[in-house]
């Protein structure tokens, strides 16, 4: 947990109308957007809870897209991101996925499409105040918040792997706040969740990405 | 330096012979290693922020997203304009600029949360109120946003700002008692005495409901920003006649958390109670979503 700031309590700066219901939504997108390489050409969202229900009147949608475009929280043209979204070539859908009783009230789930044919699904909530978790990423539960810089590695869940990345992180003299790892099955997919104390190099992935049982690395700073 | 209470933060400013400002800009710069003159240069930018959000409900024509809102702040500047205020010229100015900054907020325009988007009003009203009234430096309105920063941090770490958890008390509530200290402090208080008047402004609105109509930020909460925003001036003139508050600061932020918890969920946030369950309420809330769905 991070020590409150002022910033924290004056601030954010942020575009109306709501810190949940636009800035922390806006956020969700804006980390799935990191999730895959090259231009997003696709997004699809469906909402739940009190996001299926007031996403209009709080500009819900309009912040997911601008989002996805990789707008910051404060930036004006949230207000006309749909017609920024035509500008770049970007398709969107919205569907109500319902009250989602299990979920936590302000839930979204994002799949997004690239340029390069990649696509990722991820689900997403909002947590108050503007801060927002990723909870599922390709049906794998796991937890982002954006708050440190983090490093997100696809890999296939064989021995050796974690102490090769960790490997790399000390040759690169790189301090780790915390670090997960996320599987369903045993053998399959899984993810390491890295969050660091400084900066990332972008010299750091391709070094990650030499070992063969990892699929991808990806740099998430905002 | 560090503090968790008012208490702590009054001894610290007392050992120091400090006031609120100094002691939180030096835990600002001690907690996250920005320097003083980052802080206050990032200060200033916050205040433009809200000094511009104030402009713009003057200026333009503003549109709630959900329709509910949109042109009061004009409105009240028209009739201020034209004859003498109800309740005298630095609150009749506080309340029309706190309820334009909500009109901006609404129509998805630039604001700063403080402590919230909801309760975005109290503070730009509040402050920019007093430095036309009285003719503050920016200086001294930078020292004054640290003052309230202070008591906000202090209902945040020890209670909660959060409507969905507190209420409206939580957010207009804590606005307000971060704009009674700051106002205080402006004015010429002691440490004591803005503490005293963050109390007072809490209590004030002890126990005060979140219902948002249609679940949207803009009616009843428009008009609860004006209450935060005189409320503060009432709380800090109180205060600065040597009135303290008969609950200690740090017992009424307890008290305030501990109301929060025993609200109903109705009451916090979910557009179930309150306002947004009258018949009116309910009839705009059906209007909004089924003219949106056509």
């Amino acid at each position: 947990m991070k020590e409150i700031s002022i910033f924290d309590v004056i601030g954010p700066t942020m575009i109306g109308p709501s810190s949940s219901h636009t800035a922390g939504a806006l956020r969700i997108a804006l980390l799935a957007g990191k999730l895959v390489r090259g231009r997003i050409v696709r997004a699809d969202f469906t909402l739940y809870g009190s996001f299926a229900q007031t996403y209009k009147g709080h500009g819900t949608d309009r912040a997911l897209v601008a989002g996805v475009l990789g707008f910051s929280t404060d930036d004006p043209r949230i207000r006309d991101s749909f017609s920024h979204a035509e500008q770049a070539g970007l398709a969107y859908s919205f569907t109500i996925g319902g009250l989602g009783r299990d979920l936590h009230p302000n839930t979204v789930d994002i799949t997004l499409q690239s340029d390069t044919g990649q696509s990722v699904s991820v689900r997403g909530v909002s947590t108050g105040g503007g801060s927002c978790l990723i909870e599922r990423i390709d049906g794998v539960a796991v937890s982002l918040s954006g708050d440190y810089n983090t490093l997100l590695i696809r890999q296939q869940d064989t021995p050796g792997v974690v102490a090769y990345i960790t490997g790399v992180l000390s040759d690169y003299g790189i301090n780790i706040a915390f670090m997960r790892m996320y599987r369903e099955t045993k053998g399959q997919t899984a993810y390491t969740i890295i969050e660091v104390d400084g900066g990332l190099s972008d010299a750091i992935v391709p070094r990650i990405e030499g070992h063969p049982a990892i699929d991808s690395a990806l740099l998430i700073q905002i | 330096m560090d503090f968790t209470t008012g208490a702590d933060l009054l001894s610290l400013c007392e050992e120091n012979g400090w006031t609120i400002a100094q002691v939180m800009l030096q835990r600002e710069t001690e907690q996250t290693g920005v320097s003083r003159e980052a802080v206050r240069s990032r200060l200033d930018g916050v205040y433009g922020v809200m000094w511009r959000a104030v402009r713009t409900a003057l200026t333009e024509p503003l549109r709630s997203m959900g329709g509910l809102i949109g042109g009061e702040a004009q409105k009240m500047q028209a009739r201020r304009q034209q004859t003498r205020p109800a309740c005298g010229e630095t609150t009749a100015k506080a309340v029309c600029y706190a309820m334009g900054v909500l009109e901006v907020n609404a129509s998805m325009g630039l604001i700063v949360a403080a402590p919230t988007a909801g309760s975005s009003g109290v503070i730009p009203g509040v402050f920019l109120a007093l430095q036309e009234e009285f003719g503050f430096s920016d200086g001294e309105m930078t020292d004054a946003l640290l003052c309230a920063g202070a008591v906000g941090y202090l209902i945040t770490r020890n209670a909660t700002v959060a409507g969905a958890e507190g209420g409206c008390q939580a957010e207009v509530g804590t606005a307000a008692a971060m704009a009674a200290a700051a106002a205080t402090q402006l004015l010429g208080g002691t440490p004591q005495a803005c503490l005293a008047a963050a109390a007072l402004a809490l209590g004030n609105l002890l126990g005060l409901v979140c219902d948002p109509v249609a679940g949207l930020v803009e009616a009843p909460c428009q008009t609860r920003n004006a209450i935060g925003a005189s409320n503060a001036l009432i709380s800090a003139e109180i205060a600065l006649s040597g009135i303290s508050s008969l609950i200690p600061f740090d017992e009424m932020v307890e008290a305030m958390r501990k109301v929060g918890a025993s609200l109903p969920s109705s009451l916090r946030e979910t557009a179930q109670g309150g306002c947004a369950a009258t018949p009116t309420g309910c009839a705009l809330c059906k209007k909004i979503y089924e003219s949106r769905d056509a």
